[in-house]
């Protein structure tokens, strides 16, 4: 176990390398010029040059990469040319909003998706399981931004309970920490609800079929001990990789929600590094999802061995 | 029971909402929000030309002058000046009292450092340094200004109310490298910023300057006292979706938006809980602007023949679209502001398409697509280039209307090179009225050809001499000839295609008064009751 942690764990490096050369690359690749953008819409090309040549663009690519990953090394992600702070600062600003609102929502399309994901399953063929299938379909189908001006028109400017937007640090108090990320958390989490009901009603069926199933009832088990204790936990593998992923995807996917909430995330911030051709920035962000993206896996992979006895690494 | 369940659940729900309510009073009378039109973040209004950075500096800077809502130039923090009868000698003398953030007085070394940081970025500064011989503080509460010959711009180039705004800084500041940001943000202005609580992308907090000492005359535009009646400004960041930032506004979570979206304006202008306050009398100006180093923009018989095909009305209707918000303007310089008239500018006033495609066949045009940037994600511009390559095309020019993101066509507008090396021929823009209203500051009025300082390096010698004599000139009424003279010899030559005006609304909520004709987003006179 500890040598396949360890072997995982030196896995990521070369990913991490692969993915600072190609993100450096590509960017330098890609039109736009962040000299241009920050000199205002007034400026000249003589200041354009000026400030390209500050921000060290003007150097060969090699010797830009050179020195972007010689501070990487150091554990530098370099200054933001935008905002002319710290990317490692600018990220640790984020990073709060969008942990939080990425936990909440996943607790919150676990405690719901799972139960009625098993229901569905219990009661296979239905009008429950056909409800929740058609909402699943629906989950999927309804645009984010949609569902989000629904709910700030009905929640917060008819019923007026919650803020129509913002984001309170869990410093300034837990309640309205909590009331800023009700509405944004029931958003996100309306798509994940949808995948892992299907995914955990799909898992769960099969599990139920199975002859160990049959033995546990003619023992006269009760019903739910055998859904909870022998169907769900047989069928977890699927749900919690399902999860994992979707945990993975929240962490750099929750741009719409955080422009319609304006959450001051780590989405928003990617969203904004791109538009300005903030280099170091968007390559700050980037190498946090990849590390994220593989920490998640990571984690999930090592759930397998208390979820399945058969797993053994 | 099930009574039970409803107290206990109608309980639960007014629990919910007076926790809401508590949340949202924790933004008292005291307490400012607004919702910008852009993100800030570059904190230095010298060193970009960008307009959040521009009210940044107002918020936290003073000014020598400013300019009132007629457009007139008004002393600011300069109590008395002095002006030598061969124009050559300018003298002032500083109010009492001015202070900086940090408790030092502000003096005239203060002025000439910032001065001299602001000449080496600003287009207009650079164009007055062109005429100053030197400059000194005598005492600490004076400085002059010798000039090589007599300039017919001084006032108006200290009290210039758009980008760059010659802000006074202390001179520690102001002697950073005019190419470097500044990092220390002490200003003598109504609102002191509060760095901690910076967060780029999330909100910036200015606190009322207890040291401030405002004039006595009434606000009117960048001029007059600069009362300050609110404690804290929260400038909200994070809030960019346009429907968000409408919802927010009708909630009460935001008092100002500075620039909400046209296709809302009715709706906001119906609820009864808000308000479109009239904060300004000059608007911003649509242009289209060619490449006039690639062909066949080089030639000026088919940039007049754009100007001909390129009447006005069709670009305000399709990107603005509320009639009481814009208006056509024969001028390139702003209209209702000193200099304007439609000198020169029948080939546009009096187009129509025959015209355009007469002119279009005379000169020769060979049919090279004309490749026209179109930006996706600016929706203040984004449908101009539509109704551009329309009218066009209807000219008979093969139009290539590429679509991308701003920042990419900011990028290559820079671009000299040629199409077919990433180059361009046309981009559609909007300036603010005070960016454009006097041929100095007016950008596409520099023809220095590649040397010229914006994009499309246009060349005309003719009229750069014309430019130079009215950057001597004292006299306003001679001024304001020369200023005919050099836009019809604009529109001539055709350097750019003006489209006409807007204003672009704001909106409020009721309680908040004290708003006044302005030059731009500042937000001092404003009470919240």
């Amino acid at each position: 176990m500890y040598t396949f942690l360890a072997r995982r764990l030196l896995s990521t490096i070369p990913v991490l390398l692969i993915v600072a050369v190609l993100v450096f690359l590509l960017l330098r690749l890609t039109p736009g010029d962040p000299a241009a953008i920050l000199a205002g819409d007034a400026a000249n090309t003589e200041q354009i040059a000026r400030i390209r040549e500050n921000l060290g663009l003007d150097r060969p690519i090699p010797v830009q990469f050179g020195i972007w990953f010689g501070n990487l090394l150091s554990g530098d992600l370099g200054e933001s040319f935008y905002y002319k702070q710290k990317v490692t600062a600018l990220i640790g600003q984020r990073l709060e909003p969008t942990i939080s609102l990425a936990a909440l929502t996943t607790l919150f399309a676990v405690l719901v998706s799972v139960p009625l994901g098993v229901l569905a399953a219990w009661r296979f063929d239905s009008w429950f399981d056909r409800a929740l299938m058609g909402f699943s379909v629906m989950g999927f189908s309804v645009p984010v931004f949609v569902l989000a001006y629904l709910l700030i028109w009905f929640v917060s400017l008819k019923l007026g309970l919650l803020p129509v937007q913002g984001y309170h640090r869990i410093a300034d108090g837990f309640w309205p920490y909590l009331q800023h990320l009700i509405l944004p958390s029931f958003t996100l989490s309306i798509i994940y609800v949808a995948l892992i009901a299907r995914v955990t009603r799909a898992s769960v069926l099969e599990a139920l079929g199975e002859d160990y199933i049959r033995t546990a009832r003619a023992k006269g088990l009760p019903e739910l001990r055998v859904l909870v204790r022998h169907a769900l936990a047989n069928a977890a593998v699927p749900i919690v990789t399902v999860i994992g992923i979707g945990v993975a995807l929240l962490i750099g996917g929750v741009v719409v929600t955080e422009s319609v909430y304006a959450i001051p995330g780590l989405g928003r911030l990617t969203v904004d590094a791109v538009l300005a051709r903030d280099f170091p920035t968007i390559q700050g962000v980037i190498l946090l999802f990849s590390f994220a993206y593989v920490l998640v896996n990571l984690l999930v992979d090592v759930s397998y061995v208390f979820l399945d006895p058969r797993i053994r690494y | 029971m099930n009574m039970q369940r409803i107290a206990a659940a109608a309980a639960f729900a007014a629990a919910f909402a007076a926790g809401n309510g508590a949340a949202l009073a924790q933004g008292d009378a005291k307490v400012l929000r607004i919702v910008p039109h852009s993100n800030l973040a570059i904190l230095d209004p010298i060193w970009t030309t960008a307009y959040m950075s521009r009210n940044h500096g107002y918020m936290i800077y003073d000014t020598l002058f400013g300019t009132d809502e007629k457009n007139q130039i008004k002393p600011q923090m300069v109590e008395s000046w002095t002006e030598s009868q061969d124009h050559r000698l300018w003298s002032f003398k500083l109010r009492p009292g001015l202070e900086f953030h940090d408790g030092k007085p502000v003096t005239g070394e203060d002025v000439i450092a910032s001065l001299q940081r602001w000449g080496k970025r600003d287009a207009m500064g650079s164009a007055l340094f062109t005429f100053v011989d030197r400059m000194d503080s005598p005492t600490p509460d004076t400085f002059r200004v010798f000039l090589r010959e007599q300039c017919g711009f001084v006032l108006e180039a200290l009290g210039k109310p758009s980008s760059n705004v010659p802000f006074i800084m202390p001179k520690r500041v102001a002697e950073t490298d005019a190419f470097k940001q500044i990092e220390d943000y002490t200003g003598s202005g109504p609102y002191i910023f509060k760095k901690d609580e910076f967060k780029p992308g999330d909100k910036a907090v200015y606190l009322r300057n207890p040291k401030y000492v405002p004039r006595k005359e009434p606000p009117s535009g960048t001029a007059g006292g600069k009362n300050v009646y609110v404690e804290r400004v929260e400038w909200n960041l994070a809030l960019r979706d346009a429907q968000a930032q409408v919802n927010a506004l009708q909630k009460g979570e935001v008092d100002i938006l500075e620039a909400p979206a046209f296709e809302h304006y009715e709706a906001l202008k119906k609820d009864p809980n808000l308000q479109i306050p009239k904060y300004s009398v000059v608007n911003l100006q649509y242009m289209a602007r060619f490449n006039h180093l690639n062909k066949p923009f080089d030639n000026p018989k088919v940039r007049q023949a754009v100007l001909a095909a390129f009447s006005q009305e069709p670009f305000l209707k399709a990107q603005v679209g509320v009639k009481e918000l814009y208006h056509t303007c024969p001028s390139m310089f702003t209209c209702g502001t000193p200099l304007a008239s439609p000198a020169g500018s029948e080939i546009q006033s009096k187009s129509n398409m025959k015209k355009a495609q007469e002119l279009l066949k005379a000169s020769g045009y060979d049919g090279t697509p004309i490749l026209l940037m179109k930006p996706t994600d600016l929706a203040s511009i984004q449908k101009l280039p539509d109704v551009a390559a329309q009218l066009m095309r209807q000219a008979g020019f093969k139009v290539d209307l590429q679509a991308m993101d701003w920042q990419t066509l900011v990028g290559r507008r820079a671009k000299k090179d040629p199409i077919d090396k990433g180059g361009w021929h046309m981009f559609l823009t909007a300036w603010q009225g005070h960016d454009i209203w006097n041929p100095i500051a007016n950008p596409t009025f520099d023809t220095r050809g590649e040397q010229s300082g914006w994009f499309g390096w246009a060349k005309d010698d003719k009229l750069m001499e014309m430019r130079a004599q009215f950057m001597r000139e004292t006299d306003p009424a001679k001024k304001r000839k020369l200023a005919e003279s050099l836009q019809a010899r604009a529109f001539e030559i055709g350097t750019h295609v003006p489209l006409g005006e807007y204003s672009q609304p704001m909106a409020a909520r009721k309680n908040i008064t004290g708003f006044f004709i302005t030059n731009g987003n500042i937000y001092w006179n404003l009470k919240k009751n």
